[in-house]
């Protein structure tokens, strides 16, 4: 007989950090979008072919982009600070609450992470270790939280290169403070299509647990045997 | 069917209605489940309404509306704290000076402009203009500065100046009860480009009156004979050829800030 168990899986107030952060996060970025256009110059490539320019024209036609800069200046600054609020205030539950110990990488994580890579490319059979969670997503999670504090830290050091100096001299200067601003963003980017697709693929019932805070777990009951069966992915 | 429906969605009523010990864990999942989505919907279609109220927000001036206008203004309350005569934009050797300095922009430079009639006019709080020419100013000790010279498009260039410091110039000819109001108001000869300046700013040690770049007369398309180097703020209120000088204690008009909706106090 197969019995469900409710398991409680993430905090009320971490839910909303995340959801309030989706959207804010959102913002962000489209509203440096429209400041970044009035200065296009960042691209990769070497010597003189570029790889990829940022950005195509058609990009920015797509997203109306052009423009804009004092309208993208103007949400950004004022959506800075529901992002670095909302961002405090998780980082602060985190560690009072104690979550932060299953969210840190420790000795394992590492290791570990390498075997979540192969086992998400469906190159290794044996399911990695998971707590709340793996190796990877410690590390990804852990680093995000890394990353919004460059970009807290960064985005002062634009706004304000003379009044805070150092902030910037901490960077490289004022050019490399911007190109570390703008690196960010293409890092959320880059970590939200990643983040989406797994949690496609993890399904319903890890998505589910984002919004509600419980799992559903299911368990084999025999005659007084009980056995966990492994999610369905 | 129809039966079957009702019967189901009455079921479903109760189950979110009823104590969670009277359910089986697979309407307590159901019941959970169904409540927290509904807020969670609840809570997206606020934030969707948040976004459509600012969006709809009727605009101020320029393009922007007015609670963004009063938020932009509320970072200035907070951010003009930490501006210090004692925070100076980092400076260079001259050799780090670009040749040409980049011209980004022509407005107020009006072609009929006439050099040899040129004035500076300071309009005092009697209501007297001091008139000056170029020599007035060039008597006063000359301050040079290379520093980093920041166009709020986000370029930024080393660009090497030479000229009198604003703070200079107000006390060499007595404007203390002038430079005593909360702002500074500047002027094209042609009045197509207009600046406002919080005092604290114009009177920071680095801001010059400003008639040379790399060691020569300005340049025409640079503002020639006599514009403004400000580095604590954005390049668009260094203006180029000062016709007139004011001091209010509202805010002067301020091209950027009226006509396109950028910030007043642009603060670096």
């Amino acid at each position: 007989m197969i019995q469900k168990k409710i398991i409680k899986k993430h905090p009320l107030a971490i839910r909303w950090f995340h959801w309030i952060n989706f959207p804010v996060l959102g913002v962000m970025i489209w509203s440096g979008l429209l400041i970044y256009w009035a200065n296009d110059v960042y691209k990769i490539g070497f010597g003189s072919t570029t790889l990829l320019k940022f950005f195509p024209t058609s990009f920015y036609e797509v997203f109306k982009i052009p423009y804009r800069l004092s309208e993208g200046m103007a949400y950004h600054f004022l959506f800075m600070w529901l992002f670095f609020l909302n961002g405090i205030a998780y980082v602060l539950y985190t560690i009072f609450s104690g979550e932060w110990k299953l969210l840190m990488p420790n000795r394992k994580s590492f290791k570990e992470a390498w075997q979540v890579l192969l086992h998400d490319l469906h190159i290794r059979k044996s399911k990695p270790p998971q707590g709340k969670y793996n190796a990877a997503q410690r590390i990804a999670y852990s680093a995000i939280i890394l990353m919004g504090i460059g970009s807290i830290i960064s985005g002062l050091a634009i706004y304000k290169p003379v009044q805070l100096l150092w902030l910037c001299n901490l960077l490289g200067g004022y050019k490399m403070a911007r190109i570390f601003h703008f690196a960010l963003t293409i890092g959320y980017v880059l970590f939200f299509m990643v983040h989406l697709m797994q949690v496609i693929l993890a399904g319903w019932n890890n998505f589910r647990a984002m919004v509600t805070g419980f799992e559903v777990k299911k368990q084999i009951k025999d005659t007084g045997n009980v056995s966990e069966i492994p999610d369905a992915e | 069917m129809l039966n079957k429906t009702i019967i189901g969605m009455s079921n479903f009523i109760k189950n979110i209605f009823s104590k969670d010990r009277n359910l089986n864990v697979e309407q307590l999942i159901q019941k959970k489940t169904i409540l927290s989505f509904t807020f969670f919907i609840a809570f997206a279609a606020f934030a969707f309404w948040g976004w459509k109220w600012l969006r709809n927000q009727p605009t101020e001036s320029g393009k922007t509306s007015v609670p963004l206008r009063k938020v932009l203004n509320a970072n200035e309350k907070i951010f003009s704290g930490i501006l210090s005569d004692k925070h100076l934009a980092k400076t260079f050797p001259v050799s780090k000076a670009v040749n040409s300095a980049r011209v980004n922009g022509y407005l107020g430079m009006n072609n009929n402009f006439d050099p040899s009639t040129w004035m500076m006019n300071v309009i005092k709080a009697t209501g007297d203009t001091l008139k000056l020419n170029l020599d007035d100013i060039k008597k006063l000790p000359k301050t040079e500065i290379v520093f980093n010279f920041k166009c709020i498009e986000g370029w930024s260039q080393i660009t090497y100046w030479g000229g009198i410091k604003f703070s200079d110039f107000i006390k060499a000819y007595n404007l203390d009860t002038e430079a005593a109001k909360k702002f500074l108001g500047l002027r094209t000869p042609d009045n197509g480009y207009y600046v406002g300046i919080d005092m604290p700013s114009a009177l920071h040690p680095q801001t010059l009156l400003c008639y040379e770049l790399n060691g020569k007369p300005l340049p025409m398309n640079q503002g020639y004979p006599l514009r403004l180097i400000i580095p604590v703020k954005y390049g668009v209120k260094s203006l180029k050829r000062i016709g007139d000088m004011f001091f209010s204690d509202s805010k002067p008009p301020d091209y950027w800030a009226d006509e396109k909706g950028y910030d007043y106090y642009l603060g670096l």
